[in-house]
Protein backbone atom coordinates (compact mmCIF):
# COMPACT_ATOMS: atom_id res chain seq x y z
CA UNK A 1 0.00 0.00 0.00
CA UNK A 2 1.24 3.48 -0.90
CA UNK A 3 2.47 5.66 1.96
CA UNK A 4 -0.38 7.82 3.23
CA UNK A 5 0.10 11.57 3.04
CA UNK A 6 0.03 14.04 5.94
CA UNK A 7 -2.58 16.77 6.37
CA UNK A 8 -0.14 19.26 4.89
CA UNK A 9 0.27 17.30 1.68
CA UNK A 10 -3.33 16.68 0.62
CA UNK A 11 -5.75 19.07 -1.13
CA UNK A 12 -8.17 20.89 1.18
CA UNK A 13 -11.88 20.22 1.40
CA UNK A 14 -11.60 16.56 0.47
CA UNK A 15 -11.12 17.50 -3.16
CA UNK A 16 -9.58 14.86 -5.35
CA UNK A 17 -8.91 14.27 -9.02
CA UNK A 18 -11.83 13.75 -11.39
CA UNK A 19 -13.03 10.21 -11.96
CA UNK A 20 -11.21 8.81 -8.93
CA UNK A 21 -14.02 6.37 -8.19
CA UNK A 22 -12.84 4.28 -11.17
CA UNK A 23 -10.00 3.17 -8.88
CA UNK A 24 -12.40 2.16 -6.15
CA UNK A 25 -13.37 -1.46 -6.84
CA UNK A 26 -16.65 -1.83 -4.98
CA UNK A 27 -17.23 -5.37 -6.26
CA UNK A 28 -15.66 -6.76 -3.09
CA UNK A 29 -18.70 -5.53 -1.12
CA UNK A 30 -20.96 -8.00 -2.93
CA UNK A 31 -22.74 -10.77 -1.03
CA UNK A 32 -24.97 -11.76 -3.95
CA UNK A 33 -23.95 -11.99 -7.59
CA UNK A 34 -26.23 -11.26 -10.57
CA UNK A 35 -26.34 -14.17 -13.01
CA UNK A 36 -27.35 -13.13 -16.50
CA UNK A 37 -29.23 -15.39 -18.93
CA UNK A 38 -28.61 -14.06 -22.44
CA UNK A 39 -31.27 -16.35 -23.94
CA UNK A 40 -34.08 -14.77 -21.91
CA UNK A 41 -32.94 -11.12 -22.27
CA UNK A 42 -35.06 -8.91 -24.55
CA UNK A 43 -32.60 -5.96 -24.29
CA UNK A 44 -35.14 -3.56 -22.85
CA UNK A 45 -32.29 -1.80 -20.98
CA UNK A 46 -34.26 -1.39 -17.76
CA UNK A 47 -31.43 -3.00 -15.80
CA UNK A 48 -28.99 -0.53 -17.36
CA UNK A 49 -31.24 2.34 -16.23
CA UNK A 50 -31.54 1.21 -12.60
CA UNK A 51 -28.03 -0.08 -11.92
CA UNK A 52 -26.50 2.39 -9.42
CA UNK A 53 -22.97 1.33 -10.26
CA UNK A 54 -23.01 1.48 -14.08
CA UNK A 55 -22.20 -2.21 -14.02
CA UNK A 56 -24.48 -3.43 -16.81
CA UNK A 57 -22.19 -3.95 -19.77
CA UNK A 58 -23.80 -3.14 -23.10
CA UNK A 59 -22.30 -3.77 -26.52
CA UNK A 60 -24.00 -2.78 -29.79
CA UNK A 61 -27.31 -2.22 -28.00
CA UNK A 62 -27.21 -5.61 -26.30
CA UNK A 63 -26.57 -6.50 -22.67
CA UNK A 64 -23.54 -8.76 -22.44
CA UNK A 65 -23.23 -9.13 -18.66
CA UNK A 66 -22.26 -7.37 -15.44
CA UNK A 67 -19.00 -5.68 -14.53
CA UNK A 68 -18.12 -7.58 -11.37
CA UNK A 69 -15.29 -5.16 -10.47
CA UNK A 70 -17.91 -2.60 -9.50
CA UNK A 71 -21.25 -4.49 -9.11
CA UNK A 72 -22.21 -4.33 -5.40
CA UNK A 73 -24.84 -7.00 -5.79
CA UNK A 74 -27.79 -4.82 -4.85
CA UNK A 75 -30.18 -6.85 -6.97
CA UNK A 76 -31.96 -3.87 -8.54
CA UNK A 77 -31.35 -5.26 -12.03
CA UNK A 78 -32.81 -8.65 -11.12
CA UNK A 79 -35.85 -7.10 -9.54
CA UNK A 80 -36.65 -4.79 -12.49
CA UNK A 81 -36.04 -7.31 -15.28
CA UNK A 82 -39.46 -8.03 -16.88
CA UNK A 83 -38.42 -11.47 -18.16
CA UNK A 84 -36.39 -12.65 -15.16
CA UNK A 85 -33.18 -12.83 -17.18
CA UNK A 86 -31.15 -11.92 -14.09
CA UNK A 87 -31.11 -14.01 -10.88
CA UNK A 88 -29.13 -13.35 -7.72
CA UNK A 89 -26.92 -16.11 -6.35
CA UNK A 90 -24.99 -16.11 -3.06
CA UNK A 91 -21.43 -14.92 -3.61
CA UNK A 92 -20.12 -17.79 -1.46
CA UNK A 93 -21.06 -20.14 -4.29
CA UNK A 94 -18.31 -18.63 -6.41
CA UNK A 95 -15.58 -18.62 -3.82
CA UNK A 96 -12.98 -21.31 -4.20
CA UNK B 1 -9.07 57.46 2.80
CA UNK B 2 -12.41 57.50 4.59
CA UNK B 3 -15.16 57.10 2.03
CA UNK B 4 -18.07 59.50 1.85
CA UNK B 5 -21.02 57.79 3.48
CA UNK B 6 -24.76 58.22 3.12
CA UNK B 7 -26.81 58.28 6.29
CA UNK B 8 -30.05 56.33 5.99
CA UNK B 9 -32.70 55.20 8.48
CA UNK B 10 -33.09 51.46 7.93
CA UNK B 11 -33.61 48.20 9.80
CA UNK B 12 -30.90 45.64 10.44
CA UNK B 13 -32.50 43.41 7.82
CA UNK B 14 -32.34 46.23 5.28
CA UNK B 15 -28.70 46.83 6.27
CA UNK B 16 -28.00 43.19 5.36
CA UNK B 17 -29.88 43.56 2.09
CA UNK B 18 -27.90 46.69 1.16
CA UNK B 19 -24.61 44.94 1.91
CA UNK B 20 -25.73 42.03 -0.28
CA UNK B 21 -26.77 44.39 -3.09
CA UNK B 22 -23.39 46.09 -3.01
CA UNK B 23 -21.46 42.81 -2.82
CA UNK B 24 -23.61 41.62 -5.75
CA UNK B 25 -23.06 37.87 -5.29
CA UNK B 26 -23.43 35.49 -8.24
CA UNK B 27 -25.91 33.23 -6.45
CA UNK B 28 -28.26 33.60 -3.50
CA UNK B 29 -30.39 30.58 -2.57
CA UNK B 30 -32.77 31.07 0.33
CA UNK B 31 -36.07 30.12 1.88
CA UNK B 32 -38.21 32.56 3.88
CA UNK B 33 -38.42 32.30 7.66
CA UNK B 34 -39.31 34.84 10.32
CA UNK B 35 -37.44 37.03 11.24
CA UNK B 36 -35.05 36.60 8.30
CA UNK B 37 -37.71 37.19 5.64
CA UNK B 38 -37.20 40.97 5.26
CA UNK B 39 -33.56 40.43 4.24
CA UNK B 40 -34.48 38.24 1.30
CA UNK B 41 -37.60 40.26 0.52
CA UNK B 42 -35.58 43.46 0.21
CA UNK B 43 -32.70 41.80 -1.59
CA UNK B 44 -35.04 40.11 -4.11
CA UNK B 45 -36.56 43.54 -4.74
CA UNK B 46 -33.10 44.97 -5.47
CA UNK B 47 -32.52 42.15 -7.95
CA UNK B 48 -35.95 42.67 -9.54
CA UNK B 49 -35.16 46.38 -9.87
CA UNK B 50 -31.91 45.56 -11.65
CA UNK B 51 -29.72 46.85 -8.80
CA UNK B 52 -27.95 43.50 -8.43
CA UNK B 53 -27.54 40.81 -11.05
CA UNK B 54 -27.58 37.86 -8.70
CA UNK B 55 -29.20 34.56 -9.63
CA UNK B 56 -31.79 34.22 -6.86
CA UNK B 57 -32.70 30.56 -6.39
CA UNK B 58 -36.00 30.15 -4.56
CA UNK B 59 -35.90 26.65 -3.17
CA UNK B 60 -38.39 24.49 -1.26
CA UNK B 61 -36.60 24.35 2.12
CA UNK B 62 -33.54 25.55 3.97
CA UNK B 63 -31.89 22.18 3.51
CA UNK B 64 -32.17 22.80 -0.22
CA UNK B 65 -31.09 26.43 0.18
CA UNK B 66 -27.80 25.45 1.78
CA UNK B 67 -27.39 22.59 -0.70
CA UNK B 68 -27.83 25.00 -3.62
CA UNK B 69 -25.31 27.35 -1.99
CA UNK B 70 -22.81 24.49 -1.67
CA UNK B 71 -23.32 23.54 -5.32
CA UNK B 72 -22.99 27.11 -6.52
CA UNK B 73 -19.88 27.76 -4.42
CA UNK B 74 -18.28 24.55 -5.69
CA UNK B 75 -19.08 25.67 -9.23
CA UNK B 76 -17.09 28.81 -8.49
CA UNK B 77 -19.77 31.38 -7.68
CA UNK B 78 -19.71 34.05 -5.00
CA UNK B 79 -22.55 32.92 -2.74
CA UNK B 80 -24.70 34.40 0.01
CA UNK B 81 -27.84 33.36 1.88
CA UNK B 82 -29.83 34.12 5.01
CA UNK B 83 -31.87 32.18 7.54
CA UNK B 84 -32.99 31.94 11.17
CA UNK B 85 -33.79 29.47 13.93
CA UNK B 86 -35.41 26.28 12.64
CA UNK B 87 -34.33 27.18 9.12
CA UNK B 88 -30.72 27.00 10.28
CA UNK B 89 -31.49 23.78 12.14
CA UNK B 90 -32.89 22.28 8.94
CA UNK B 91 -29.70 23.33 7.13
CA UNK B 92 -27.53 21.76 9.84
CA UNK B 93 -26.33 18.76 7.81
CA UNK B 94 -25.24 20.89 4.87
CA UNK B 95 -23.84 23.65 7.09
CA UNK B 96 -21.12 21.17 8.11
CA UNK B 97 -20.58 20.12 4.52
CA UNK B 98 -20.10 23.74 3.37
CA UNK B 99 -17.36 24.28 5.95
CA UNK B 100 -15.61 20.95 5.52
CA UNK B 101 -15.65 21.27 1.73
CA UNK B 102 -14.00 24.68 2.31
CA UNK B 103 -16.59 26.65 0.40
CA UNK B 104 -16.57 30.36 1.22
CA UNK B 105 -19.99 32.00 1.51
CA UNK B 106 -21.74 34.47 3.78
CA UNK B 107 -24.96 33.68 5.59
CA UNK B 108 -26.94 36.24 7.55
CA UNK B 109 -28.48 34.67 10.63
CA UNK B 110 -31.31 36.58 12.22
CA UNK B 111 -31.14 34.98 15.64
CA UNK B 112 -34.35 33.44 16.87
CA UNK B 113 -35.18 30.87 19.52
CA UNK B 114 -35.23 27.27 18.35
CA UNK B 115 -38.52 25.43 18.82
CA UNK B 116 -40.00 24.14 21.00
CA UNK B 117 -42.18 25.43 22.34
CA UNK B 118 -42.51 27.45 19.18
CA UNK B 119 -41.30 31.03 19.46
CA UNK B 120 -40.30 33.56 16.82
CA UNK B 121 -38.30 35.97 18.98
CA UNK B 122 -34.64 36.49 19.66
CA UNK B 123 -32.20 34.22 21.35
CA UNK B 124 -28.96 32.60 20.29
CA UNK B 125 -29.93 28.93 20.49
CA UNK B 126 -29.98 28.70 16.69
CA UNK B 127 -26.43 29.87 16.01
CA UNK B 128 -24.94 28.32 19.15
CA UNK B 129 -26.08 24.92 17.89
CA UNK B 130 -23.73 25.50 14.94
CA UNK B 131 -20.70 26.63 16.91
CA UNK B 132 -18.72 23.48 16.11
CA UNK B 133 -19.76 23.35 12.46
CA UNK B 134 -16.56 24.96 11.21
CA UNK B 135 -18.14 28.30 10.25
CA UNK B 136 -16.74 31.64 11.29
CA UNK B 137 -19.31 33.41 13.50
CA UNK B 138 -19.62 37.18 13.82
CA UNK B 139 -22.12 38.81 16.20
CA UNK B 140 -23.44 42.33 15.67
CA UNK B 141 -24.56 44.90 18.22
CA UNK B 142 -26.59 47.07 15.85
CA UNK B 143 -27.58 47.63 12.22
CA UNK B 144 -24.37 49.52 11.44
CA UNK B 145 -22.31 46.54 12.53
CA UNK B 146 -24.56 44.24 10.51
CA UNK B 147 -23.85 46.25 7.38
CA UNK B 148 -20.10 46.47 7.86
CA UNK B 149 -19.68 42.92 9.19
CA UNK B 150 -21.43 41.50 6.13
CA UNK B 151 -19.01 43.25 3.79
CA UNK B 152 -16.05 42.24 5.92
CA UNK B 153 -17.33 38.65 6.11
CA UNK B 154 -17.31 38.24 2.33
CA UNK B 155 -13.67 39.26 2.13
CA UNK B 156 -12.76 37.09 5.11
CA UNK B 157 -14.51 33.99 3.77
CA UNK B 158 -12.88 34.21 0.35
CA UNK B 159 -9.36 34.87 1.63
CA UNK B 160 -7.24 32.18 -0.03
CA UNK B 161 -5.69 31.12 3.26
CA UNK B 162 -9.09 30.87 4.94
CA UNK B 163 -11.74 29.56 2.51
CA UNK B 164 -14.42 29.12 5.13
CA UNK B 165 -18.08 30.11 5.28
CA UNK B 166 -19.10 32.94 7.63
CA UNK B 167 -22.28 33.53 9.63
CA UNK B 168 -23.15 37.14 10.39
CA UNK B 169 -25.52 37.15 13.36
CA UNK B 170 -28.02 39.85 14.21
CA UNK B 171 -30.61 39.66 16.98
CA UNK B 172 -34.05 38.82 15.64
CA UNK B 173 -36.48 41.77 15.73
CA UNK B 174 -34.28 43.73 18.16
CA UNK B 175 -31.86 44.50 15.32
CA UNK B 176 -33.51 43.02 12.23
CA UNK B 177 -36.77 44.96 12.57
CA UNK B 178 -35.67 48.12 14.39
CA UNK B 179 -34.96 51.24 12.37
CA UNK B 180 -31.64 52.90 13.13
CA UNK B 181 -29.31 55.38 11.47
CA UNK B 182 -26.90 53.48 9.27
CA UNK B 183 -24.02 54.91 7.26
CA UNK B 184 -23.85 53.27 3.85
CA UNK B 185 -20.69 53.28 1.77
CA UNK B 186 -20.75 54.17 -1.93
CA UNK B 187 -21.44 51.13 -4.15
CA UNK B 188 -18.12 51.36 -5.97
CA UNK B 189 -16.17 51.48 -2.71
CA UNK B 190 -17.75 48.22 -1.54
CA UNK B 191 -17.24 46.68 -4.95
CA UNK B 192 -13.57 47.55 -4.84
CA UNK B 193 -13.19 46.33 -1.27
CA UNK B 194 -14.66 42.88 -1.90
CA UNK B 195 -12.96 42.65 -5.31
CA UNK B 196 -13.38 39.91 -7.89
CA UNK B 197 -14.09 36.45 -6.54
CA UNK B 198 -11.30 34.06 -7.50
CA UNK B 199 -12.72 30.60 -6.77
CA UNK B 200 -10.58 27.76 -5.48
CA UNK B 201 -10.83 24.75 -7.84
CA UNK B 202 -14.19 25.70 -9.45
CA UNK B 203 -16.19 22.83 -10.92
CA UNK B 204 -17.00 24.98 -13.94
CA UNK B 205 -13.34 25.03 -14.91
CA UNK B 206 -13.83 22.15 -17.33
CA UNK B 207 -10.19 22.26 -18.40
CA UNK B 208 -9.28 21.10 -14.90
CA UNK B 209 -11.91 18.58 -13.83
CA UNK B 210 -12.01 17.74 -10.12
CA UNK B 211 -14.12 15.68 -7.73
CA UNK B 212 -16.02 17.39 -4.90
CA UNK B 213 -17.39 15.40 -1.99
CA UNK B 214 -15.75 11.98 -2.41
CA UNK B 215 -15.91 9.27 0.24
CA UNK B 216 -13.25 10.08 2.84
CA UNK B 217 -12.73 7.23 5.27
CA UNK B 218 -10.46 6.48 8.23
CA UNK B 219 -7.36 6.97 6.09
CA UNK B 220 -7.88 10.70 5.34
CA UNK B 221 -10.95 12.16 7.12
CA UNK B 222 -8.88 12.94 10.23
CA UNK B 223 -6.31 14.83 8.12
CA UNK B 224 -9.07 16.90 6.56
CA UNK B 225 -10.39 17.82 10.01
CA UNK B 226 -6.87 18.88 10.99
CA UNK B 227 -6.84 21.15 7.93
CA UNK B 228 -10.09 22.74 9.09
CA UNK B 229 -8.54 23.50 12.47
CA UNK B 230 -5.63 25.10 10.64
CA UNK B 231 -8.03 27.14 8.49
CA UNK B 232 -9.55 28.64 11.65
CA UNK B 233 -6.06 29.55 12.86
CA UNK B 234 -5.39 31.19 9.50
CA UNK B 235 -8.73 32.98 9.79
CA UNK B 236 -7.59 34.39 13.11
CA UNK B 237 -4.35 35.60 11.54
CA UNK B 238 -5.94 37.08 8.43
CA UNK B 239 -8.80 38.91 10.15
CA UNK B 240 -6.79 41.87 11.51
CA UNK B 241 -5.40 42.58 8.03
CA UNK B 242 -8.84 42.52 6.40
CA UNK B 243 -10.31 44.53 9.26
CA UNK B 244 -7.58 47.17 8.89
CA UNK B 245 -8.45 47.57 5.21
CA UNK B 246 -12.11 48.12 6.00
CA UNK B 247 -11.23 50.47 8.85
CA UNK B 248 -9.28 52.61 6.42
CA UNK B 249 -12.49 53.06 4.43
CA UNK B 250 -15.08 53.40 7.20
CA UNK B 251 -13.03 54.91 10.02
CA UNK B 252 -14.55 52.31 12.37
CA UNK B 253 -12.66 49.70 14.37
CA UNK B 254 -13.16 45.96 13.98
CA UNK B 255 -11.58 43.59 16.42
CA UNK B 256 -12.47 40.17 17.73
CA UNK B 257 -13.56 41.86 20.92
CA UNK B 258 -14.56 45.38 21.85
CA UNK B 259 -13.54 46.83 25.20
CA UNK B 260 -15.81 49.49 26.62
CA UNK B 261 -14.45 51.41 29.61
CA UNK B 262 -12.62 48.23 30.44
CA UNK B 263 -9.06 49.38 31.13
CA UNK B 264 -9.58 50.53 34.72
CA UNK B 265 -12.76 48.52 35.32
CA UNK B 266 -12.87 46.10 38.25
CA UNK B 267 -16.27 44.60 37.51
CA UNK B 268 -17.03 43.45 34.00
CA UNK B 269 -19.90 42.09 31.94
CA UNK B 270 -19.03 39.90 28.97
CA UNK B 271 -21.72 39.63 26.32
CA UNK B 272 -22.40 39.72 22.59
CA UNK B 273 -25.12 40.96 20.26
CA UNK B 274 -27.56 43.77 20.95
CA UNK B 275 -27.35 43.37 24.74
CA UNK B 276 -23.90 44.99 24.51
CA UNK B 277 -25.63 48.28 23.70
CA UNK B 278 -27.78 48.00 26.82
CA UNK B 279 -24.74 47.20 28.95
CA UNK B 280 -22.85 50.22 27.56
CA UNK B 281 -25.74 52.44 28.64
CA UNK B 282 -25.63 50.98 32.15
CA UNK B 283 -21.83 51.24 32.31
CA UNK B 284 -22.11 54.96 31.47
CA UNK B 285 -24.77 55.44 34.13
CA UNK B 286 -22.84 53.60 36.85
CA UNK B 287 -19.57 55.32 35.94
CA UNK B 288 -21.28 58.63 36.77
CA UNK B 289 -21.53 57.46 40.38
CA UNK B 290 -17.91 56.33 40.37
CA UNK B 291 -18.47 52.59 39.93
CA UNK B 292 -15.57 50.89 38.19
CA UNK B 293 -17.56 48.87 35.71
CA UNK B 294 -16.88 47.95 32.10
CA UNK B 295 -17.96 45.82 29.17
CA UNK B 296 -16.18 43.22 27.08
CA UNK B 297 -18.15 42.61 23.90
CA UNK B 298 -17.36 39.52 21.87
CA UNK B 299 -17.71 40.31 18.20
CA UNK B 300 -16.17 37.15 16.74
CA UNK B 301 -17.22 33.93 18.46
CA UNK B 302 -15.53 31.54 15.98
CA UNK B 303 -12.57 31.54 15.82
CA UNK B 304 -12.91 32.13 19.57
CA UNK B 305 -10.58 34.95 20.70
CA UNK B 306 -9.71 33.24 23.99
CA UNK B 307 -6.25 34.79 24.40
CA UNK B 308 -7.55 38.29 23.80
CA UNK B 309 -10.34 37.76 26.29
CA UNK B 310 -7.95 36.36 28.89
CA UNK B 311 -5.64 39.35 28.49
CA UNK B 312 -8.53 41.78 28.76
CA UNK B 313 -9.91 40.14 31.91
CA UNK B 314 -6.58 39.48 33.63
CA UNK B 315 -6.63 41.08 37.07
CA UNK B 316 -10.31 42.05 37.09
CA UNK B 317 -12.14 41.48 40.36
CA UNK B 318 -15.30 39.83 39.10
CA UNK B 319 -16.91 39.11 35.76
CA UNK B 320 -20.46 38.20 34.75
CA UNK B 321 -20.81 36.33 31.47
CA UNK B 322 -24.18 36.69 29.79
CA UNK B 323 -25.63 34.01 27.54
CA UNK B 324 -28.75 34.31 25.41
CA UNK B 325 -28.93 30.54 25.12
CA UNK B 326 -28.59 27.63 27.50
CA UNK B 327 -26.78 24.34 27.40
CA UNK B 328 -28.99 21.88 29.22
CA UNK B 329 -26.96 19.88 31.68
CA UNK B 330 -23.82 21.94 31.11
CA UNK B 331 -22.55 25.50 31.34
CA UNK B 332 -23.95 28.08 28.91
CA UNK B 333 -21.78 28.35 25.77
CA UNK B 334 -20.16 31.77 26.12
CA UNK B 335 -19.58 31.27 29.84
CA UNK B 336 -17.94 27.90 29.26
CA UNK B 337 -15.62 29.34 26.60
CA UNK B 338 -14.67 32.39 28.65
CA UNK B 339 -14.05 30.29 31.73
CA UNK B 340 -11.85 27.95 29.76
CA UNK B 341 -9.93 30.89 28.24
CA UNK B 342 -9.13 32.22 31.72
CA UNK B 343 -7.51 28.98 32.87
CA UNK B 344 -4.05 30.08 31.79
CA UNK B 345 -3.93 33.56 33.30
CA UNK B 346 -2.39 34.52 36.64
CA UNK B 347 -5.02 36.69 38.28
CA UNK B 348 -8.27 35.00 37.47
CA UNK B 349 -11.36 37.03 38.26
CA UNK B 350 -14.35 35.47 40.01
CA UNK B 351 -16.80 34.40 37.32
CA UNK B 352 -20.56 34.30 37.34
CA UNK B 353 -22.77 32.86 34.60
CA UNK B 354 -26.10 34.47 33.70
CA UNK B 355 -28.66 33.29 31.20
CA UNK B 356 -30.99 36.00 29.91
CA UNK B 357 -33.43 36.86 27.14
CA UNK B 358 -34.52 33.39 26.05
CA UNK B 359 -37.32 33.41 23.50
CA UNK B 360 -37.17 37.19 23.16
CA UNK B 361 -37.57 38.02 26.87
CA UNK B 362 -36.56 41.68 27.22
CA UNK B 363 -33.08 42.44 28.47
CA UNK B 364 -33.36 45.75 30.29
CA UNK B 365 -30.81 48.13 31.85
CA UNK B 366 -32.08 46.89 35.23
CA UNK B 367 -30.90 43.40 34.42
CA UNK B 368 -27.39 44.60 33.58
CA UNK B 369 -27.40 46.73 36.72
CA UNK B 370 -28.46 43.77 38.84
CA UNK B 371 -25.58 41.70 37.45
CA UNK B 372 -23.08 44.50 38.20
CA UNK B 373 -24.52 45.11 41.69
CA UNK B 374 -24.21 41.45 42.61
CA UNK B 375 -20.60 41.36 41.36
CA UNK B 376 -19.77 44.40 43.48
CA UNK B 377 -21.52 43.03 46.58
CA UNK B 378 -19.80 39.68 46.16
CA UNK B 379 -23.05 37.77 45.66
CA UNK B 380 -22.00 34.68 43.77
CA UNK B 381 -23.76 31.38 43.48
CA UNK B 382 -23.23 28.00 41.92
CA UNK B 383 -24.43 27.31 38.44
CA UNK B 384 -26.04 29.98 36.34
CA UNK B 385 -28.14 32.89 37.45
CA UNK B 386 -31.09 34.13 35.43
CA UNK B 387 -31.86 37.69 34.44
CA UNK B 388 -35.50 38.45 33.71
CA UNK B 389 -36.86 35.07 34.77
CA UNK B 390 -39.81 34.77 37.18
CA UNK B 391 -38.33 32.76 40.03
S1 LIG C 1 -26.72 -6.22 -8.75
FE1 LIG C 1 -26.94 -4.01 -8.56
S2 LIG C 1 -24.88 -3.25 -8.89
FE2 LIG C 1 -24.88 -5.31 -9.67
S3 LIG C 1 -25.34 -5.12 -11.81
FE3 LIG C 1 -27.29 -5.45 -10.77
S4 LIG C 1 -28.06 -3.40 -10.36
FE4 LIG C 1 -25.89 -3.20 -10.88
S1 LIG D 1 -33.87 -5.80 -17.73
FE1 LIG D 1 -33.70 -7.95 -18.27
S2 LIG D 1 -34.47 -8.04 -20.31
FE2 LIG D 1 -34.11 -5.91 -19.95
S3 LIG D 1 -32.03 -5.62 -20.73
FE3 LIG D 1 -31.83 -6.09 -18.57
S4 LIG D 1 -31.50 -8.30 -18.49
FE4 LIG D 1 -32.29 -7.82 -20.53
Amino acid sequence: MAKLKTWKEIPIGGLTEAGSSARFLTGSWRVERPIFDKEKCINCMLCWVVCPDMSIVVKDGKVTGMDLDYCKGCGACASICPVKAITMEPETKFQK
Amino acid sequence: MIAEKTLVAITGAMASAHAMRQINPDVVAAYPITPQTPIMMNFAQFVADGLADTEVVTVESEHSAMSACVGAAAAGARVMTATAANGLALMHEIVYIAASTRLPMVMSIVNRALSGPINIHCDHSDTMAERDSGWIQIFCENAQEVYESTILAMKWAENEKVLLPVMVNQDGFIISHSVENVEILPDDVVKEFVGEHVPHEPLLDVEHPITYGPLDLYDYYFEHKRQQMEAMKEAEKEFPKIAAKLSAITGNEYDFIESYKLDDAEYVIVTLGSSAGTVKYVVDEMRETGKKVGLLKIRVFRPFPGKRIAEALNGKKAVAVLDRSASFGAEAPIYAEVKSALYTIKERPILQSYVYGLGGRDFTPDHAKTAFDRLMKGEFFEGEGYLGLRD
